[in-house]
Parts: C-alpha cells; sequence; structure tokens
C-alpha cells in the first residue's frame, strides 16, 4: 500500500475508494496509516484558499503517531500554512484536520487552546519572547498551564535545556543567542509540557551544518526518547530524508508523491524526482512563463 | 532587583502625577479643602438678568459670599429668577438685602452685588430678596435717552 | 468611472472590516482586565514603558510651552494693561487645550510609535503566533496590559505637563518679567474651575489615551508581518492617532465649553 501515488490527490491511502474516509468521519477513531501506525493527526479534502489564490485543493495527509512525518515541497507551497490550519490559527474553506479526536476548525476558543496544550510548534525563526530570558521563556508553557511550585518548574527547565545543550545559556536574553542556540532553546520551549505532537516549521533553514546537524539529531533522538508524534516541515532533502519515518511531497497545492524516505528519494514520478533530485529543469520549467525568445527580442527591431 | 527599579520608577511616576493633580487642585484652580462648604439658598427676581450666567459670583462689598446655582424665567410674572448658594458663614444677611446685576469692569463678567439692609431679620434659606436692580443694558439705555431728547425738543 | 465607483465602494468595505477588527481588538483587551493577578505585573511594566519613560519629553516641552505662552502672552497683555491676567490666560490655555492636546500628539510620536513597532515586531518574529500555539491569548497577554497602561498614563502625563507649564509661565512672567506674583496666582485661582477647566481636561485626556493607545496596539497587531509593513504600520499610527485627537478635541470641546 505504500507505494507511491500519482496527482490525484483522492488515490494514495484513500485509493482503496472513499469508504475509508466515510469510516473514519463515522466512528472518529484513529485509522490505520500506511506505514502501519495508528494516526495522530488526519487531514481529509483539504481546501484553503487565500483570497482567490488556492493554497490547498482536496489534500489528504495522514500524521502517523509516534514516528517523524515531514512535509517537503518547493517553497512558497504554503507547507508552514498546513501547520497552522493543524493548529488551528487559521480555518480551512473546506475539509477535516482531526488531531487527536478533534476535528479542529470546529473547536471554540477554551477548547481549541486545550488542544494546543498538547502541541509544540518550534517556528521557523524561533519566536523566542524578546523580553525573557532563555529560562523564562521555556518556563513560559509551564507557568500558564500548570501550577507547579517554583522549584520544580526550575527542575524542569533546566531538564528541557540539558536536552538540547543549553543548560548553560539558561540566563541569556535572546538577542544574545545565535541563530541555532535560538533555535534549540525555542525547541525546549517547545516540549516543555511533554506535547504529544510537535511541529517544526522549516527547522534546517539558514543553519551553519554544524547547528543543522544538531537540529536533525534533536529531532530523531527527542521523537525516539519522548515518544510524541513529530511533522517537520522543511525543503531540505537530505536531512530531512535522514530522519523522516514518512514523507509527502507536496506542490501546487496537492500531495504529489508519498511513502518512505527511499520510495520518495528514488520516485520515477516526474514532479517529485525533480524536486528531491534538485534538478534545475523537468515539470517544473527553469524559465517562467514568458513570450517566446523571438517575440521578446525581435519586436523592438521589427519596428 | 531589577524589577525592583522598575516598581519604583513606576510608583515615582504615579507620585508626580498625584502631585501634578494636586498642585492644579490647590494652586492653580484655588480649590479649597472645604468645598463641599455648605451653603444656603435664596432667590431673587429681576426684570432682565443681561448675560448673568450659572456660576458668576454672588459678592458684598467685594467680597465672594456664594455663586448663582440656577436661572429660569419665571413663566407667570416672566421675570428672570436667580437662585444663589450663600455660604453659611454670612448667615447675617437681613431680609431686605438688595440685590444688583454689576459688571466687572467694561467688558468684564456679570456678576450679582448685594447691599445688606435694615432689618433686623436675617435671610434663611429659601427666602426671597425682593429688592432687586436689574441688569444695565445699553440699548435701553441709547433708548430711553433718545426718547428723553426726543420729548424735550418742543 | 464604474471601476471608480468599485473603488470607492472596495475602500469603504475595508474601512468597515478594519473598524470591525479594531472593534475586536479593544473588546478582548478590555475583556482581559479582570485577571488582576497575572496581569498585574505585566502593567506595571508597560506602565514603565508608556509613561516614565515618556516624561521627559513631557516635562520638557511642558515647560517651555509655558514659558513661550507667558512670554507671548505678556507681550499682547500688556498693551491694554492687564498683565495681572497672565496666570489666567496661561493656565486656562494650558488646562483646557495644549495640556491633553500636546500630551496627546507627543505621546502617539514617543509611545504610540513604540506600541506599534513593539507589536509589530512580535508579529514579524512569530512571537504572537507562538503564544498562540502554547495557548495563551496574546491580546490578553500583550495587547491588553499596553492598552491599559496607555489609558492610565496619558492623563498622568496631562497632568503633569499643565502643571509644569504652569511653572515654566510663573518662571518666566512673575521672575523674569516682574509681573506681580500675588495677581498671578489669585487671577489664576479666580478664574480656574476645578469641574470645568481641570476635570473636564483630564475627560479628554483619558479619552486621547483611550483612542491614541487604541490605534497604536491595533496597528501593531494588524501589522503586515514585514520590515515594510512595520514602518508604515509606525507612520500610521503617528497620523491616524493624531488625526484623531485633533478631531476628537473639537467635538469634546464643543460639548464641554460649547455653551460658554
Amino acid at each position: 500500500m505504500a507505494s507511491i501515488s500519482g496527482n490525484n490527490p483522492l488515490s494514495g491511502p484513500y485509493s482503496e475508494g472513499k469508504e475509508l474516509k466515510q469510516v473514519c468521519m463515522a466512528s472518529m477513531t484513529t485509522t490505520q496509516h500506511p506505514s502501519g501506525a495508528a494516526n495522530y493527526v488526519e487531514i481529509s479534502d483539504l481546501t484553503f484558499m487565500r483570497g482567490d489564490r488556492v493554497i490547498y485543493k482536496d489534500v489528504n495527509i495522514a500524521i502517523p503517531k509516534g514516528k517523524v512525518t515531514a512535509i517537503m515541497g518547493p517553497s512558497g507551497t504554503g507547507k508552514t500554512t498546513l501547520l497552522r490550519l493543524i493548529g488551528g490559527q487559521l480555518k480551512p474553506d473546506q475539509g477535516r484536520i482531526v488531531v487527536d479526536g478533534h476535528n479542529v476548525p470546529d473547536l471554540g476558543r477554551t477548547e481549541l487552546f486545550e488542544v494546543r496544550s498538547k502541541m509544540g510548534m518550534l517556528f521557523q525563526s524561533g519566536a523566542l519572547f524578546t523580553d525573557l530570558s532563555v529560562y523564562e521563556n521555556v518556563a513560559f508553557p509551564l507557568r500558564v498551564h500548570t501550577d507547579l511550585p517554583e522549584d520544580m518548574i526550575r527542575d524542569i527547565v533546566l531538564m528541557k535545556l540539558q536536552a538540547v545543550g543549553l543548560r548553560g545559556a539558561s540566563h541569556l536574553m535572546p538577542s544574545e543567542l545565535s541563530g541555532g542556540m535560538a533555535r534549540r532553546a525555542a525547541l525546549a520551549r517547545a516540549i516543555a509540557l511533554d506535547p504529544e505532537l510537535v511541529m517544526y516549521d522549516e527547522p534546517f533553514a539558514g543553519q551553519d551544518p554544524m547547528a543543522m546537524g544538531v537540529v536533525v539529531q534533536l529531532i530523531r533522538l527527542l521523537n525516539d526518547a519522548l515518544g510524541h508524534t513529530s511533522i517537520v516541515v522543511s525543503h531540505d532533502v537530505q536531512e530531512t530524508a535522514s530522519i523522516a519515518d514518512y514523507i509527502y511531497v507536496i506542490s501546487g497545492g496537492e500531495v504529489i508523491g508519498q511513502g518512505t524516505a527511499d520510495e520518495v528519494l528514488n520516485s520515477e514520478l516526474p514532479r517529485v524526482r525533480q524536486f528531491m533530485q534538485g534538478l534545475p529543469d523537468g515539470p517544473v520549467p527553469f524559465h517562467f512563463p514568458a513570450p517566446s525568445l523571438e517575440d521578446d527580442f525581435l519586436r523592438g527591431r521589427s519596428l | 532587583m531589577r524589577v525592583r527599579t522598575l516598581e519604583l520608577a513606576v510608583g515615582g511616576f504615579m507620585l508626580i502625577g498625584l502631585l501634578a493633580i494636586i498642585f492644579l487642585a490647590l494652586r492653580v484652580s484655588g480649590l479649597s479643602m472645604n468645598a463641599s462648604e455648605e451653603t444656603y439658598r435664596v432667590v431673587a427676581k429681576f426684570e432682565n438678568i443681561g448675560g448673568l450666567t450659572v456660576r458668576a459670583k454672588v459678592t458684598m462689598a467685594g467680597v465672594t459670599i456664594g455663586r448663582v446655582s440656577n436661572i429660569y424665567l419665571d413663566q407667570e410674572d416672566f421675570v428672570g429668577v436667580v437662585e444663589m448658594d450663600i455660604y453659611q458663614q454670612f448667615d447675617n444677611l437681613s431680609s431686605d438685602t438688595s440685590a444688583a446685576i454689576l459688571t466687572a469692569g467694561v467688558l468684564g463678567e456679570k456678576y450679582i452685588g448685594l447691599i445688606q439692609g435694615a432689618e433686623l431679620d436675617n435671610l434663611v434659606d429659601g427666602s426671597e430678596i425682593y429688592n432687586t436692580q436689574s441688569a444695565l443694558v445699553l440699548e435701553d439705555l441709547i433708548a430711553k435717552f433718545l426718547v428723553g431728547r426726543v420729548s424735550d425738543e418742543p | 468611472m464604474i471601476d471608480r465607483i468599485a473603488a470607492l465602494g472596495r475602500s469603504g468595505l475595508e474601512l468597515l472590516e478594519a473598524l470591525g477588527r479594531s472593534g475586536m481588538v479593544l473588546f478582548h483587551a478590555l475583556w482581559a482586565w479582570p485577571n488582576l493577578r497575572t496581569t498585574f505585573p505585566l502593567l506595571v511594566k508597560q506602565i514603565y514603558a508608556v509613561g516614565v519613560l515618556s516624561m521627559v519629553i513631557i516635562v520638557v516641552s511642558g515647560l517651555f510651552i509655558g514659558m513661550v505662552l507667558a512670554l507671548q502672552g505678556y507681550n499682547i497683555l500688556n498693551r491694554y494693561g492687564s498683565e495681572q491676567a497672565l496666570g489666567q490666560m496661561v493656565a486656562l490655555t494650558l488646562l483646557r487645550e495644549l495640556g491633553p492636546v500636546v500630551t496627546a500628539l507627543l505621546f502617539a510620536g514617543r509611545a504610540g510609535s513604540a506600541l506599534t513597532a513593539e507589536i509589530g515586531l512580535m508579529k514579524t518574529t512569530e512571537q504572537l503566533a507562538s503564544m498562540e500555539m502554547i495557548g495563551v491569548d496574546p491580546l490578553r497577554r500583550i495587547v491588553s496590559p499596553r492598552f491599559w497602561a496607555g489609558a492610565i498614563c496619558m492623563p498622568t502625563l496631562a497632568l503633569i505637563f499643565s502643571s509644569v507649564g504652569v511653572l515654566g509661565a510663573y518662571a518666566v512672567g512673575v521672575l523674569w518679567l516682574g509681573v506681580d506674583g500675588g495677581s498671578f496666582w489669585s487671577n489664576m485661582q479666580n478664574s480656574v474651575e476645578w469641574g470645568d477647566d481641570v476635570l473636564n481636561g483630564v475627560i479628554k485626556s483619558v479619552v486621547f489615551g483611550v483612542v491614541v493607545t487604541w490605534i497604536a496596539v491595533f496597528q501593531g497587531y494588524d501589522t503586515v508581518p514585514t520590515s515594510e509593513g512595520i514602518s508604515r504600520a509606525t507612520t500610521r499610527t503617528v497620523v491616524y492617532a493624531s488625526l484623531a485627537v485633533l478631531g476628537l478635541d473639537f467635538i469634546l470641546t464643543a460639548v464641554m465649553f460649547g455653551e460658554l
């Protein structure tokens, strides 16, 4: 079943037809993922528009529990938007986004904040609160969501910082951290509440190779050690492929390919191949659509 | 420690604000602490109140002893009724006190001037001042003057 | 032609939509007040940022405006031999108009633009989004304390401005130009009314404070999350807030003093 599917968004894990979808809608229980695990997040028939621009059209994605799932695709395809949809910060025009049995778009404010407390998200820029120290940043979710005494918060914060290797930097302000350190500190904050789902928004973008290696390792290690579900959104092929259990490739508002890292890397589908192997020309042309060369260059002369 | 200096600064800021409002109240607007001073109310009817306004001063011998609290038209006699609050400490104004609407300077504001009478009874809350002199209205004066001249001619 | 009308309609709709959104922001900010325990430390921090840091500019401009008023007023009043009325003129001008209005304009430039830039930067660096994902409403945590701090600080600053202005006028009028100190104060006290002049001035500055801060936090919260967006939002805050202050000042003056 875990084969690479084509352009048709209705094929893929649901290629047996719509019955499967009907079942999961009716029962709201987690269904089996092609890779064999139960699903923590299920996105079905998602359509999202921004103004007149279609970002997603009838997209189906399933995130298996306890695994690292990667969402890959060229820049500008709205991968971050997908995470925001899962987090309930944006509302889809159509479709369901079921997280741990709750359909996120239907949730009220309070329930939404409750579901979010089970999610951790690492933003592209880290998004540390600039007016709080690293320590306070990590302690922030604990203070908001728990009534733990101060010494216990301290223990948890230092533990999380130790996990990302920044225990010694707990007193620094975010402005004093390097980009890689800021992202690790943000990661410590994202896992402060031991979330069931951690979302990484472009965790590798703009990092030097060493910092990138650290983050790559951390994502895998934390996923296995803490047993949460991870979603990694990225366009860095090699790093992502090295840690992902399952990969979705998104382009032009639809899923153009999916499978395990090997399957996707060796895919014969032209659009997937072009993206994964970084070929400059292919189904996505090198040239932005333009009138033909002769027209553009010769028109001036013929006048 | 940093939080403490912050709180101190905010506390100081609030204190300065408080000082400012006290300064404005006492020194600038001359609000005395006994602002809600006891008063008693007397009324007076004038043929013409000519530009007198509410909260105008009520004086006696140039000393402020009260404020005009209300002005309205008596719809039976068609005269202007002026209610004034006199401070309680001036409780020995005689019942035949006379009231006049005066002007401070040539272009100044209108105020009421009271002149002590001779009766032994005093004005009390609700009393009326019968002896009143209306405001001088320039047009009336000019008209009177002209009419007088015309009637003198022949 | 039809395009023009359509464009007009569209901008009208956009304006309405922005008003609606800013109303929502205001509503949430107000709604968030009752949680005193967690809000209070944040509020203190914001009063520091909005009020204490604006104090230098307020005190200095108050002093100079008071001094200039005294100088100009003396020259005019002296011609009519009524320079004793200097205190009255300066105090009334400051309390009724210049205190609230100039403070509000300075406040929009100093604190309002800073608020907008700060919140806009938080939005651009995804801090607001990450706060939301942690399960904290940024309207409560970020916008509300800033809004209340503005509403509290603005009248305080206006009072300080007026007081310093009067002292500046005293310095120039009495100490330098030789107006009699006694008549300076007594004339002032005779004509300035606590309720009519001082309190109305305070009411004005409360209204200005609410409006300026509202515009500032909304522009910040509604920023297009780019560096260009922040700079545009900051400019808009200063422009809109200044226009709103001047317009509202006319309306408030008409309501408060129109009868006189």
